[in-house]
């Protein structure tokens, strides 16, 4: 990786650095959502791929649905698709904090080998659904093409498009997080749940909304990686880790450190993979986040709570 | 007062039913492939041991127990692999002497770190110690820190995926993901005649009593109630004056050490090993087997690993899809409703009766109470 000239050096960068941050913006957008539930309520959803193909499975539905009835609106059918995404993880979501995930907050270990066995139900049902072959959905003509923000580099539009999506979603979840009267009940209910209780927060269902908000994250998450991949029933499996060691090096509770570590993990694969390939730009990626992670466990932005 | 038994007789009866069944029972009834399949699952049964003493007893739930199992599969399997590649059977390879997915990666030399698994004995070592040095490493890093429950798990599973993404990624000194296939020979004795599966069945249970009656001992030392104690209240533990770390880095490398012997004995009833042993899926497949025969119970483990395998092998055969959606709800189920597993319900149902009847037999039983649920009581 030594011979190349400086020039050709930058512009490798460059080019890779646009590509990682697509990459970056899945990476955000499914980070989110278990930033959201593993960092503020203590959950480990390993079931939060799932919902994310919940949500690409809704996209590739409704895709359908507008192509089959509506082919004059086929151009604006993602936007009805992320709504109906969001909907649709965040109802299951509902349903899984009521029926298992409620139980188990004093346990969470068991909340980790309950939701694996819900991802593998879910898994299944897929499978079942949809057939074991990978679907895609059919990209509406103004998000195809790419746009040249310099000679060299190009940039899709769906990219692009994806990109904004992750913005806006985090933004919005920042608002929602830091300025609503929700988020602030949220805030409370993590730092001292009796005393959250006790000032007369319903912190049940504050616990089955918050959950119910990340699920539906994921969901949108979902509906954007129909836009740079195909959706297979075990699609949710390969993102899961990542994600996982997303949250956790982001600093489990703190919004702009998962901002900050999905940018950083995800640059550091995407240039590494130019130079070494994939499979081993992902291994040196993760090999470094799983070591910084054993010289500073509590990840890089810790948020200080008494306990 | 705490007298440590080593064994109650309880636990022993327990041990020689397991003894009866594994030695006598199963061997009789069953043909040679059965049981072969038999010391497969048998091969778990290590893995999940070494889980009750982890995450039962310890409170250490470790995602990556795939890992400490494939690294001693691949360790004695790389010494199989270098055995049965002599020059004379891999003439017709471009590089004659070296494993056949080595030359087709173009590979044109044995790469360093395989040289020394010529010698089986440097192997046998390897099988113990790699994975043990692996797994002190990870918990000296870990539990210095105080890194631990939920985080440590999330790590070991990165560690799974990690070593997993690097073997299929390094094909060319791995073997990719077929893995290291064709194993013939052990010293010149053909691995896969029906005599050796009779062999290697006995050895595998040999070997898994052996673990069971360290882990028991463990259990029943002073250790094992500190591993309860720290579970409990690690702070307590703490400022008791224990260094926690050391005792969880201990029992975490036993428990590495036991899945380590597990594949290396998989390998060798199997004669092949690959990724597909190590990544995230088995790891927590392994932790399901231990959570279904009772996580505080090491005989339970044995039997859970059994079954669940057992029932794998039975309903994937014939209902490939139903096989997921009962895996699934058996995860779900086991931990919502039954989080001691099959050992939790023996204790409900017969244990009890079992005991008086053992009261009856002699004089009275000096342990009041039953092991199954010693550590689950409080």
């Amino acid at each position: 990786m030594f011979d190349y000239s400086m020039s050709e050096l930058t512009a490798i960068f460059a080019m890779q650095g646009f590509a990682g941050l697509i990459l970056f913006s899945v990476f955000l957008l499914m980070a989110l959502g278990l930033a959201i539930i593993f960092g503020q309520m203590g959950v480990i959803n390993m079931a939060h791929g799932e919902f994310m193909i919940l949500g690409a499975y809704v996209t590739y539905l409704t895709s359908n649905l507008f192509a089959e009835y509506a082919p004059g609106l086929f151009d604006g059918y993602f936007f009805v698709a992320i709504v109906l995404a969001f909907l649709a993880s965040a109802l299951l979501g509902m349903l899984v904090e009521w029926s298992m995930i409620r139980f188990l907050y004093q346990r969470p270990l068991d909340t980790l080998l309950a939701t694996w066995g819900l991802s593998l139900v879910l898994q299944q049902a897929y499978r079942s659904i949809f057939g074991a072959r990978e679907v895609g959905v059919v990209i509406p003509d103004w998000l195809t093409g790419s746009y040249p923000v310099t000679d060299i580099v190009e940039l899709p539009v769906s990219g692009i498009f994806v990109m904004v999506l992750a913005v806006g979603v985090t933004l919005a979840v920042a608002l929602l997080m830091f300025r609503s009267r929700w988020g602030c009940q949220v805030r409370a209910v993590v730092q001292n749940r009796p005393m959250a209780g006790a000032v007369g927060i319903n912190t049940a269902r504050v616990d089955r909304l918050t959950f119910a908000l990340g699920c539906g994250i994921a969901g949108i998450a979902g509906s954007a990686f129909t836009m740079i991949g195909s959706t297979g029933p075990s699609s949710g499996q390969l993102y899961i880790v990542d994600t996982f060691l997303v949250v956790v090096f982001g600093g489990a509770a703190s919004l702009l450190g998962t901002v900050a570590s999905a940018f950083g993990i995800s640059q550091a694969q995407s240039t590494l993979e130019f130079f070494l390939g994939g499979s081993m730009a992902k291994v040196l990626t993760l090999m470094v986040v799983v070591l910084i992670l054993m010289v500073r466990p509590q990840g890089l932005f810790a948020l200080k709570v008494r306990r | 007062m705490f007298r440590t038994t080593f064994m109650t007789r309880h636990d022993l009866l327990g041990f020689a039913v397991l003894a009866v069944l594994l030695l006598l029972v199963l061997p009789l009834s069953l043909d040679v492939f059965r049981l072969n399949l038999v010391g497969k699952y048998l091969t778990y049964a290590f893995v999940a041991v070494g889980l009750v003493l982890c995450w039962g007893c310890g409170g250490i739930l470790s995602l990556g127990q795939g890992v400490f199992y494939g690294l001693g599969g691949y360790a004695l399997a790389m010494f199989l692999k270098l055995e049965s590649s002599d020059p004379e059977s891999t003439r017709i390879q471009s590089t004659p002497g070296i494993p056949d997915f080595m030359d087709w990666n173009q590979l044109t030399e044995l790469p360093w770190f395989w040289e020394p698994f010529q010698s089986l004995g440097f192997s046998l070592l390897a099988v113990l110690l790699v994975p043990t040095l692996f797994a002190y490493l990870i918990g000296v890093a870990m539990f210095k820190r105080r890194v631990g429950g939920v985080y440590f798990a999330i790590i070991t599973q990165a560690i799974a995926a990690i070593l997993t993404i690097l073997i299929i990624g390094q094909q060319g000194y791995t073997g990719g993901v077929n893995g290291i296939t064709d194993l013939r020979t052990l010293l010149g004795w053909n691995i896969r005649t029906d005599f050796a599966s009779y062999v290697f069945y006995f050895v595998c249970v040999g070997l898994l009593f052996v673990c069971l009656l360290v882990a028991q001992f463990i259990r029943r030392s002073k250790l094992g109630r500190i591993l309860l104690a720290m579970r409990e209240q690690e702070d307590r533990v703490r400022f008791s004056g224990y260094d926690v770390a050391g005792f969880k880095i201990f029992v975490f490398c036993v428990g590495a050490a036991f899945a380590a012997i597990g594949g290396a004995m998989f390998t060798l009833q199997e004669g092949f090993m690959s990724p597909s042993f190590v990544g995230i899926v088995p790891s927590i497949e392994m932790v399901i087997f231990c959570a279904v025969g009772g996580r505080l119970s090491l005989l339970g483990a044995v039997y859970g690993a059994l079954l669940v395998n057992l029932a794998k092998t039975v309903f994937g055969e014939s209902f490939p899809e139903l096989w997921l959606f009962a895996m699934g709800l058996l995860f779900i189920g086991v931990v919502m409703a039954f989080p001691n597993g099959l050992a939790g319900l023996y204790q409900q149902f017969l244990g009890d009766r079992v005991a008086r009847w053992l009261d009856q037999l002699g004089r009275p039983s000096r342990s009041q109470a039953p092991v199954a649920l010693e550590g689950g009581a409080q």
